[in-house]
């Protein structure tokens, strides 16, 4: 059991170690700027989800329980659409990302490059 | 008794990781790429304190994830809002 | 009893986030988490005039862990353009996703799920509010993306939210 319990953790750190990897790897193989923002907001929150799940599985296994994991893992999960959302919005204004947006069909323009921007 | 070892590997791709985000930031095309590599770059540390903190058996480098998540993300954010806006605080 | 709990769900989550930084059970750490489980919600209660309208907690639970399965997948995926995908062969796209939804938390809840999940990040909305952009890193077929976007995320939200 507790072998098993071993390679499980192993597995789930190696896979997440090599997840952050590829994120930072895409971020320099990727041709596009916006290509660019794809591959690190997902891959390299693998990695560190791999971690902290690891640390809280094992700070079980040495009897103790810690919440701080998990109050970790919530922020990561819930401020890097954010970042992302707000460096994709930083892309489109200074004309970096592809330039040819789509319409949004409704008449108004998209929020960025609306002539009196609401508050981003 | 695998894990220790599954532990330095995990320690090895998050340094490598970081090494290849150092040369991003140096060789980036634009600031907008900066800022991403930067906050790429504090997703990476958190990674490498946690997986120290499983080394080290204690909770205590969690504290220290705890306080950088909080600030990478304050930081990306700042950043893009002084590139999209031309102030922080308004 | 309404003004001085401007967000009920807002004062809980504070308390058990209160909770998991403290990282202990103490009366202490509880009569902490109260005061600023109440005054926080006071004080930015300007910012965040309406209560969201939650018709069915649970179905938010069970929305949750589908995005979190989601979110694993979606990283295999990923990791599969960035590693094998030539360069020229990769095919983004744009694709404007026209909301049903009209509630501001239930549109941010949609816009987080679309960055966290496939291949797929939410750049910005109309300023109307009525369409989302998303860019997608693969997308060989913009409209098949959009269309699950909409019924795989959009149709559990609108049931969730009222």
């Amino acid at each position: 059991m507790t072998l098993l319990l071993d390679l499980a953790l192993s597995a789930v750190l190696v896979g997440g170690g090599l997840f952050a990897l590829i994120g930072s790897y895409g971020l320099l193989r990727l041709p596009r700027p916006m290509q660019r923002l794809h591959a690190p907001t997902k891959a390299t929150t693998i990695g560190v989800g791999a971690a902290l799940l690891v640390s809280a599985l094992d700070m079980l296994g040495a009897g103790s329980i810690s919440w701080q994991e998990l109050l970790i893992t919530l922020f990561l999960l819930l401020t890097a659409p954010v970042s992302a959302l707000f460096l994709a919005k930083t892309l489109i204004l200074r004309g970096e990302a592809d330039p040819n947006l789509p319409a949004t069909g409704t008449g108004a323009d998209w929020a960025t490059l609306a002539p009196e921007r609401a508050d981003p | 008794m695998i894990l220790p070892h599954a532990l330095t590997l995990f320690l090895a791709c998050i340094a490598l990781s970081l090494v290849l985000n150092l040369w991003r930031l140096l060789t980036a095309p634009t600031l907008t790429d900066r800022i991403l590599t930067l906050d790429t770059m504090a997703v990476n540390a958190i990674a490498l304190v946690v997986a120290w903190g499983i080394r080290a058996g204690t909770g205590l480098y969690l504290e220290i994830a705890v306080l950088f998540s909080l600030t990478g993300f304050v930081g990306t954010v700042a950043y893009c809002k002084y590139l999209l806006r031309g102030s922080i605080i308004e | 009893m309404r003004r001085l709990f401007p967000h009920p769900y807002l004062t809980l989550t504070l308390t058990g986030m209160w909770f998991l930084l403290v990282n202990e059970w103490k009366l202490g750490s509880l009569v902490m988490a109260l005061i600023l489980g109440t005054i926080l919600p006071l004080v930015t209660s300007a910012w965040w005039p309406d209560r969201p309208r939650i018709r069915r907690p649970l179905a938010l639970a069970a929305y949750a862990a589908l995005v979190l399965w989601d979110v694993i997948l979606a990283n295999f995926q990923v990791a599969r353009i960035v590693l094998f995908l030539p360069r020229d062969r990769i095919r983004s796209a744009w694709i404007p996703v026209p909301l049903a939804l009209t509630q501001p938390e239930a549109i941010s809840l949609l816009a987080g799920t679309i960055t966290m999940t496939p291949g797929t990040l939410t750049a910005d909305l109309s300023a109307d509010g009525r369409v989302l952009l998303v860019h997608a890193l693969h997308a060989p077929d913009p409209d098949a993306v959009r269309d699950e976007i909409k019924s795989r995320y959009e149709a559990r939200l609108q049931r969730i939210f009222a």
